[in-house]
């Protein structure tokens, strides 16, 4: 198993998902400059938190246009998995990877907080069965305010694309959505931190569980064993 | 000696004479511009005036405050074990560095924002930020945290409201960006502040002993590199600025504000570490902060004995026509200046290629001395590096006792005649007081903070003092840091309030269950050519020297920041303070949040009994008198052993000191944890000779409060009687959602949600309010 976490200017977060899965997960864990025009053998790519470019113009708008992204987009198109947290929820909005988008939070301020997050039954590995009713996660954003089209949000609701809701809405979110996979089960994002919720002292170490769900649409065994033990 | 003048400057309008009314506009003496003068042995150029006025402000040269800044011990005096070593001390270079143990080190420095934040809340604020950090990661450190200290006006004031949403936001704004979690720093509010606002920040970044560096020029040859940002015409003599005291013309000031670029800090970082970490590459590094490449340039020379020559034409610029002047005082963000090792310059320009930064060649180390500005090919600045430096003038200025403190100070509740609360006095006052801004949960403002990016954070804001895991190679290490400074007691009783800021941070430190490493201070105060001012600001200093001196803490150093006056007066003096921790074993770490129901609260110290300077007085009374509260080094330090010998001894469930409000803010404070529903039953019968309002509400020094499980009460209190810390039970944690207190007249109670929402929403309320947007 190889994990490859993107590296953009102004990346923050790419320490905290690196650790998730080398520490958490105590899987093989690599960091992928921006500029690589390829990503290596690869079974998960991870598009952390943080401030891609600075997040200047919008969220995500100018880091989908990076040499790297073009690899990533191929890589998702042959079915490689996918997951974006936070900014890297956003950039895989902006390049089309996701639907929806990612506006100003409601109250209009940065929010950093632990979230109680409902788990929707999406797939055969992310689903309550695997990872409970409920996670705990923070967030830390202020651009966490997902939108989608009437449309649109019939068809994720449809097609079970809803991964997670939050429990008290923090930002505004339509529809409470924190967290949502494309029609093809091999992309995911969200806007709250699974990253830091996974060592002894974090607020959960549900991340360990949301990241094994993730990675299970590859490796199936990984939640056969039960998602929620620790490695 | 005379010499020659310089030759005119490429730009006319730099060519004119120097007259009394530009000396004065420069912020500089008559006798000072004499003393330029014969450091330069002619009359300066337009361009060197500007050099000297920002090197000899109160900011970069500390010229009334460095007689007294001596005072402080920058190295410890005591056998250091394990951990605890100053490795850089205070004065020497950017900031303190601490050793904690196994090859690795903490620096760690606050810095103050004060006057760009009260003309652009936002900018100055984000760029206070920004400047900190830089001052640690040019040390060689990756900065882990940053925290505030912050002080506003009445929270009831429109005006206050815009300038706290806008120096929160402006944090925010930036630490959240250049990924440093914000996880902690105290915030008053107090009409002393009212349109001069306090903003400091404070940042630590941990390191290799091998990867510290210096901020010096050495090896005659080598070439001066400029990497970060275009210099541009902000923050134009901002040092000179902050040099001055705020009047209503001050807004015209603005563009001395900076405007600052978290992500092109967050590239900076990455490039310098990542520079710093090539062997032999960099021989010395500085930011420029205050007073840009004038600073820089010259402190760096005068550091390393030598002489440095730039060219400004090189210099990246982000706006034409700029003059010699201008590109000298600049203030400009995220700028470094860097001396690399010649024949290396393909290196570190590779690096900065590969994050998309400037990296110029502006210069070269000499041996003259001197440093040595060029541009279009003439020389329009040539100054001893050093007379810009060590040699700036230091003054001792004549000092008062304010009038009126000797009657302050012997104010007693009996002989002014305050009659004691009674009951319905005591019901009311409690939520008064935990919904005081100053009191009050600060959630408001930490929700804004991105407290938990590196995920290292173990105790974030809200609690008595913030731990952070630092993962150092493949060890692990726990630190502590509370911040402090009640600038009401510094007004009251100076020396000992200096002394309160310190012990408090201590006491902080020892509930978390950490041993104090080093401590670092902002002394912000006002104009100290006041003699009454100057009284405060030294006695401040001798009161966090001799604190120092007691515990053997040393000071890594800090930022004084003087002139903090609007027209409505001077600011409270307020040096406010931070310390940092080491927790030896993850065990250790203990919280001020009560676990569960069934334990017994313990009362160390003994009951308070003064109530000078309190919140209870300013609150209930309107009264802002008395003496700060009594402190006895001893005794703090006998209480801080305890509470970390029975942590060792997993004895205490929770620990939170008093401070602010007293005891029963205190309590309340321990039933607070999220979501928790616990009450607690107090029994304070026993206290029968005391002042109820006293007891209840005072802040005497040299208190907490410990939870710990009625089978251990034995142990503890012959634990405490051995160690000479008074102790007393005095009362339980139960389910029942409710505070109780017996005294030996009456008895009263709260519902805990009524104080938690009094406590809870209290900012988020006032913030509601409409404002000055």
């Amino acid at each position: 198993m190889q994990i490859s976490v993107i590296q953009f200017p102004g990346s923050n977060c790419d320490q905290d998902a690196y650790h998730l899965f080398a520490t958490g997960l105590r899987a093989p864990t690599k960091y992928v400059w921006h500029k690589e025009k390829s990503l290596g053998d690869a079974d998960l790519v991870v598009v952390p938190g943080g401030f891609s470019y600075g997040d200047y113009l919008r969220c995500g708008a100018i880091a989908r246009f990076s040499p790297v992204m073009g690899a990533v987009r191929d890589f998702a198109a042959r079915g490689g998995l996918v997951l974006g947290i936070c900014n890297g929820f956003q950039i895989l909005c902006e390049a089309g990877l996701l639907p929806g988008a990612l506006i100003r939070n409601a109250c209009l301020e940065f929010r950093c907080v632990t979230c109680e997050l409902a788990v929707q039954d999406s797939t055969p590995a992310f689903n309550r069965a695997a990872l409970g009713n409920s996670i705990r996660l923070p967030i830390a954003h202020g651009e966490g305010n997902y939108r989608i089209d009437e449309a649109g949000l019939a068809r994720l609701v449809g097609n079970r694309q809803i991964l997670v809701r939050y429990a008290s809405n923090p930002n505004g979110s339509l529809d409470a959505i924190a967290g949502v996979r494309n029609e093809q089960g091999n992309v995911f994002g969200l806007m709250p931190h699974p990253d830091r919720a996974f060592e002894r002292f974090h607020p959960s170490r549900d991340g360990i569980a949301f990241a094994r769900s993730v990675l299970a649409a590859r490796f199936p065994e990984l939640v056969r064993g039960g998602a929620r033990q620790s490695a | 000696m005379t010499q020659a003048p310089l030759p005119p400057n490429p730009d006319p309008v730099l060519n004119r004479a120097i007259t009394p009314e530009l000396v004065r506009r420069h912020g500089l003496l008559p006798e000072e511009f004499e003393l330029i003068k014969t450091r330069l042995g002619r009359e300066p150029s337009l361009t060197e005036l500007g050099i000297f006025s920002v090197m000899w402000s109160e900011h970069c040269s500390y010229k009334n405050s460095r007689p007294l800044l001596k005072g402080f011990p920058t190295e410890k005096t005591g056998p250091t074990g394990s951990y605890g070593r100053v490795l850089v001390k205070a004065g020497e270079e950017n900031a303190g560095i601490i050793d904690v143990g196994d090859g690795w080190a903490v620096a760690f420095k606050i810095e103050s924002h004060n006057h760009p934040s009260a003309i652009e809340p936002f900018e100055g604020a984000a760029t206070g930020v920004g400047g900190i950090i830089r001052d640690i990661f040019t040390m060689g450190a990756r900065p882990v945290l940053v925290t505030n200290s912050l002080r506003f006006g009445d929270l009831e004031s429109p005006v206050t409201r815009r300038l706290f949403r806008g120096v929160v936001a402006g944090i925010a704004h930036y630490g959240n960006c250049v990924g440093v979690p914000t996880v902690g720093g105290d915030v008053y509010f107090d009409r002393s502040y009212e349109g001069n606002p306090l903003v400091n920040a404070l940042c630590l970044g941990t390191l290799r002993h091998d990867q510290i560096r210096r901020g010096k020029a050495t090896g005659v040859g080598n070439p001066v590199f400029y990497v970060g940002a275009a210099t541009g015409r902000d923050g134009l003599g901002g040092a000179a600025f902050a040099s001055k005291e705020l009047s209503g013309e001050s807004a015209a000031d603005r563009p001395a504000v900076q405007k600052g670029d978290p992500f092109m800090e967050k590239l900076l970082i990455e490039a310098c570490l990542e520079m710093m970490d090539v062997p032999g590459l960099v021989v010395g590094i500085q930011d420029m902060g205050a007073a840009g490449l004038t600073c820089s340039t010259c402190e760096t020379a005068s550091r390393g004995g030598a002489g440095i020559e730039i060219e400004l034409d090189r210099v990246p610029q982000r706006e034409t026509g700029m003059n010699s002047y201008e590109i000298m005082l600049s203030e400009s963000q995220e700028r470094m200046l860097v001396i690399v090792q010649k024949g290396r310059e393909r290196e570190i320009e590779a690096i900065f290629e590969k994050w998309d930064l400037h990296a110029a060649n502006i210069g070269v180390v000499t041996d003259t001395g001197r440093m040595v500005v060029s541009q279009g090919g003439l020389v329009v600045a040539d100054i001893p590096a050093a007379s810009l430096t060590d040699e700036a003038p230091l003054y001792r200025r004549e000092s008062r006792v304010p009038a009126g403190l000797a009657a302050s100070q012997a104010w007693t509740p009996g002989a002014a005649g305050l009659a004691d609360a009674g009951p319905e006095a005591i019901r009311s006052a409690l939520p008064r007081l935990l919904g005081h801004p100053t009191i009050a949960s600060k959630r408001w403002i930490y929700r804004q903070y991105d407290h938990m990016v590196q995920h290292g954070t173990v105790v974030g804001p809200g609690s008595d003092a913030a731990v952070v895991r630092l993962r150092l190679g493949g060890a692990e290490k726990f630190i502590a840091i509370s911040n402090d400074g009640n600038g009401r007691y510094c007004r009251l009783n100076p020396h000992r309030g200096a002394q309160i800021a310190m012990v408090e941070c201590l006491r902080n430190l020892a509930c978390t269950g950490a041993v104090p490493l080093a401590m670092t201070d902002n002394l912000n105060f006002g104009n100290p050519y006041k003699p009454e001012s100057f009284y405060q600001l030294s006695e401040c200093v001798r009161g966090l020297a001799d604190t120092c001196r007691f515990f053997d803490v040393p000071v890594v150093g800090g930022n004084v920041s003087l002139y903090n006056e609007s027209p409505e007066g001077a600011i409270d003096p307020t040096p406010t303070v931070a310390v940092v921790g080491l927790i030896e074993d993850e065990s250790h770490i203990t919280r001020q949040h009560a676990p569960g129901p069934g334990l017994r609260l313990v009362l160390l110290g003994g009951a308070p009994d003064e109530l000078g300077g309190s919140q209870f007085l300013g609150i209930v009374h309107g009264l802002v008198t008395g003496d700060a509260p009594r402190v006895d080094l001893q005794a703090e330090k006998s209480l801080g052993e305890f509470l970390r010998s029975q942590i060792r001894l997993g004895r205490i469930g929770a620990a939170h000191d008093l401070s602010e409000g007293g005891l029963l803010v205190s309590v309340a404070e321990m039933l607070f944890a999220e979501g928790s529903t616990l009450g607690a039953r107090l029994d304070l019968g026993r206290f029968r000779a005391l002042r109820a309002d006293a007891l209840l509400f005072g802040e005497s020094q040299g208190r907490a409060i410990i939870a710990i499980r009625p089978s251990d009460e034995a142990a503890v209190l012959a634990g405490a009687g051995q160690a000479g810390v008074p102790a007393a039970p005095i009362g339980d944690v139960d389910g029942g959602g409710e505070l109780t207190v017996s005294l030996p007249d009456f008895s009263t109670a709260w519902p805990v949600a009524e104080l938690r929402l009094a406590w809870e929403t209290s900012i988020e309320n006032a913030m509601k309010r409409p404002g000055l947007e």
